[in-house]
Parts: C-alpha cells; sequence; structure tokens
C-alpha cells in the first residue's frame, strides 16, 4: 500500500474524526464509493448512512454521517455533514425513541404531503441508519 | 428620617441584590466561554464550505436562465421575511432593545416603500414585543438563543424562509442578529440570506484550477442546487452562534456594571448609617448628662 489517506469528518458542532486511514467507504448518492490514496478528485453529496474507514493500525471504525458531502482530494477526504457520530458515541436508546417518534408522526400525516411529514420521514432515516451502524457491533 | 433600623434593613437587601448580581456575572461569564467555543468549533466547517461553494460557484455558467432560483434576486420585492434574533431572557442591558430598534426601524422603511415584512421570530424578548405592538408574527421559535441548540434549528428555520421564497410567497427574507465584535461590542447588523449574495468565488487561481479537475457527482449545477440551500443554514447557524455569544457578554457587562453600583450604594447607604448611629448616641449621652445634672442640683 502506498501509504494512509488523511480522513476529516466535521460537522457545525465539532470535529468528529480527524486521522489517518488505509481506506474510506462512503455512502455517496450515486452509490457507496471507496477511496484510497492517490484517487482523483471527486466531489459529491452523501446518504444518509454508514461511513466505513480503516485506521492506521488496520481495524475497521464506522461513523454515522447524514446531510453531507464528501471533498476526496488525492491525499485526503474531507466530509462536511449536518450530523454525524462515531460507532461508539451513537446513543441507541435516543435513536430507537426518534425511530418511534418519527414513525407515530408519518402515521399521523400520511393523509398531508407537509414539511412535517418531510422531516419525519427524515428523522426516520436517520435513526434506522445509527441503530444499523450500532448493532453492527453486536454482530 | 429614616430610622437606624430601616437603614440596616436596606443595606442587607442591596447587599443580597449585589449576590444575585455576581453571580449572574459569572454564569454569563461561564455561558459566554461555552458560546465562544461552540463557535469555534464551527469555523472548520463554515471555512471548508465557503471553499467549496466558492470553487462550485466558478464551474457554473452565471447566465441568468439556468441559474439556480435561490441565486437570482427578484425584479420587484413586495414581501419581505424577517428573521430577528432576540434573547429568551433579559438582564442583559440595551442588548434586545437594540434589536429591537434596528428591526422597526427596517420595517418602518420597507413599509414605507410598499413592502410588506412577515416577521419571524427566534427569541421571546422580539417577539413579546412585537406581540404587544399587535404587529403580525409569522412563526416564532423560542428556546433557541442562549442555550443549547444545534444546526438542526438553523436547518428548520432556514427551510422554512427557502420554502417561502422558491414557492413565491416572499421576494427576498433577511435576518436581524447581533454581531459579536468584542466584550464590550456587540452590533445589531442586518444581512440578507435568499436569495444568497456574496458567494467568494475562489481566488486564488491555483486552488480554482485544482477544483475544476474535480469529478463530480451528481454533475456541478446539481450539487450546487444541494449546497445552496445549506449556504443559508450556514448563515443563520452564525448568526445564532453570535447572538448568543454576544447575549452573554452583554449580560455580562450589565451584571458587571449592577455589581459595582451595589457596592457604590453599600458605601453610600453605611456612611448614612453610621452617621445616624453616631446621632443617636450622642443624643443618648446628653440625655444621660442631662439626668445626672438634675439629680445632683
Amino acid at each position: 500500500m502506498a501509504g494512509n489517506i488523511m480522513l476529516e469528518v466535521v460537522t457545525p458542532d465539532k470535529s468528529v474524526v480527524s486521522e489517518e486511514a488505509q481506506i474510506v467507504v462512503a455512502p455517496g448518492e450515486y452509490g457507496e464509493f471507496g477511496v484510497l490514496i492517490g484517487h482523483t478528485s471527486f466531489l459529491t453529496t452523501l446518504k444518509t448512512g454508514m461511513l466505513r474507514y480503516k485506521d492506521k493500525g488496520g481495524s475497521e471504525r464506522a461513523v454515522f454521517v447524514s446531510g453531507g458531502f464528501a471533498e476526496v482530494l488525492p491525499n485526503k477526504v474531507t466530509v462536511l455533514a449536518e450530523s454525524a457520530d462515531r460507532r461508539r458515541d451513537i446513543d441507541v436508546e435516543r435513536a430507537r425513541a426518534a425511530m418511534k417518534r418519527a414513525e407515530q408522526r408519518i402515521a399521523e400525516a400520511r393523509t398531508k404531503e407537509d414539511i412535517d411529514a418531510r422531516r419525519a420521514e427524515a428523522a426516520l432515516q436517520r435513526a434506522i441508519a445509527r441503530m444499523k451502524i450500532s448493532e453492527r457491533r453486536a454482530a | 428620617m429614616a430610622t437606624l433600623k430601616d437603614i440596616q434593613l436596606k443595606i442587607v437587601g442591596v447587599k443580597k441584590t449585589q449576590k444575585i448580581t455576581k453571580a449572574m456575572n459569572m454564569v454569563a461569564a461561564s455561558k459566554l466561554r461555552g458560546a465562544q467555543e461552540k463557535a469555534e468549533a464551527f469555523r472548520p466547517y463554515a471555512n471548508k464550505f465557503a471553499e467549496v461553494l466558492g470553487s462550485l460557484s466558478d464551474r457554473i455558467d452565471a447566465d441568468e436562465e439556468h441559474a439556480p432560483p435561490l441565486l437570482v434576486p427578484r425584479a420587484e420585492v413586495k414581501t419581505i421575511d424577517l428573521l430577528l434574533m432576540t434573547s429568551d431572557r433579559g438582564l442583559c442591558g440595551g442588548f434586545n432593545t437594540s434589536l429591537i430598534i434596528k428591526a422597526e426601524k427596517f420595517m418602518k422603511e420597507k413599509a414605507e416603500q410598499g413592502v410588506d415584512v412577515r416577521l419571524i421570530c427566534m427569541g421571546k424578548k422580539g417577539r413579546d414585543y412585537f406581540r404587544r405592538k399587535k404587529y403580525n408574527i409569522q412563526s416564532e421559535h423560542i428556546g433557541i438563543v442562549g442555550g443549547k441548540f444545534g444546526f438542526n434549528v438553523a436547518v428548520n428555520a432556514g427551510q422554512e424562509l427557502i420554502d417561502a421564497f422558491l414557492n413565491g410567497e416572499t421576494d427576498e427574507a433577511r435576518v436581524i442578529f447581533s454581531e459579536f465584535v468584542s466584550m464590550s461590542r456587540q452590533v445589531p447588523t442586518l444581512s440578507q440570506v435568499v436569495p444568497i449574495v456574496g458567494v467568494e468565488k475562489a481566488e486564488q487561481a491555483q486552488e480554482a484550477e485544482y477544483i475544476a479537475e474535480h469529478i463530480c457527482e451528481p454533475p456541478a449545477e446539481e450539487l450546487m442546487a444541494e449546497m445552496l440551500p445549506k449556504q443559508v443554514y450556514v448563515q443563520i447557524f452564525r448568526g445564532l452562534l453570535e447572538t448568543s455569544t454576544s447575549e452573554h457578554a452583554a449580560r455580562m457587562a450589565a451584571m458587571d456594571n449592577a455589581t459595582t453600583n451595589c457596592g457604590e450604594m453599600i458605601t453610600s447607604l453605611s456612611l448614612v448609617y453610621n452617621k445616624a448611629r453616631q446621632a443617636a448616641i450622642t443624643a443618648d449621652l446628653m440625655d444621660i448628662v442631662g439626668g445626672a445634672e438634675a439629680l445632683k442640683g
């Protein structure tokens, strides 16, 4: 391997990840993509979901990202997300509660296509993605 | 004249007030630190975002027809959304008043030009003021400024402004927030958020070239359309952070003043108290001496 690529995940609240990675796999708008060092420059939006990377030591890490986009440079990946959590920081209980809440809201709002329904839908997706990621640890 | 007891009571009262203002000062100081850290944490995101957006806008042909709607100013402005940020709590000097004055002036100006201004209040103080004045308040968001809030607050508020703009209800959206210049200076600032102005093009030629080679997925135009609403959220979030920081700074200054004033009041009251006490002792002595003289006689 030619070397490691720098990975940075930044949200408006904090810097979530800033370390070297052997490989980064991110949920791009048009499908998941992997990045190694020397990747061509690339700019894409990200779906709500899981970003995976192998750290320097080779252990796999997972990060939840939502509402973000990624800029890939040959030696650096920068992810700007509205929210992001490392796997160990995910609060499963909160995600579960959020899921219930969102489901309820969607059920209530089924009849009308309004902004609340849209928001609830997005919240539901986020909750599901968070739970999926944290379940990987158990597996 | 106030009796000794009255003065003493007053001194005790002022001392208690001083303790409270001192505590509030310290609370504001620690909250200010938190707000500043939050603003600091936002900077990397904001900088990177501006960089990417700037280089993207370079790549997009600026012809009017195909420009994303969020970038195109309307020829005729009939309705404006005004998002006013104030604090929820008082006791922070002229902080809220100066923001409200700014908003009222703007609304008056626009009313004279025949432009409708719809008011969106973030923060209790602004809402209460305009409610008392019987203004029509479009919507309100309470419990945000000065407390704990996340980026989603800015997203929700931004969404509201963007939706109203895109479906033709409004032709512009502006924000009034308090810019944090320094500990002793917070300036009410009016800025336009929709349509988006002031997207800076990538300045360094070297950098522009380097981004121009980016593969974009989806294509640059669509990517831009995706990014532009975020620019609105970023601006609102920055406004919220600045306003929160300003609020705590203003409260700190106000409470510092109050504590000093309490100190001065205690000093002057103590003087009065001592004088009165001395007078009472003198009067007592006169009595005793007078009584003794009378017995001797």
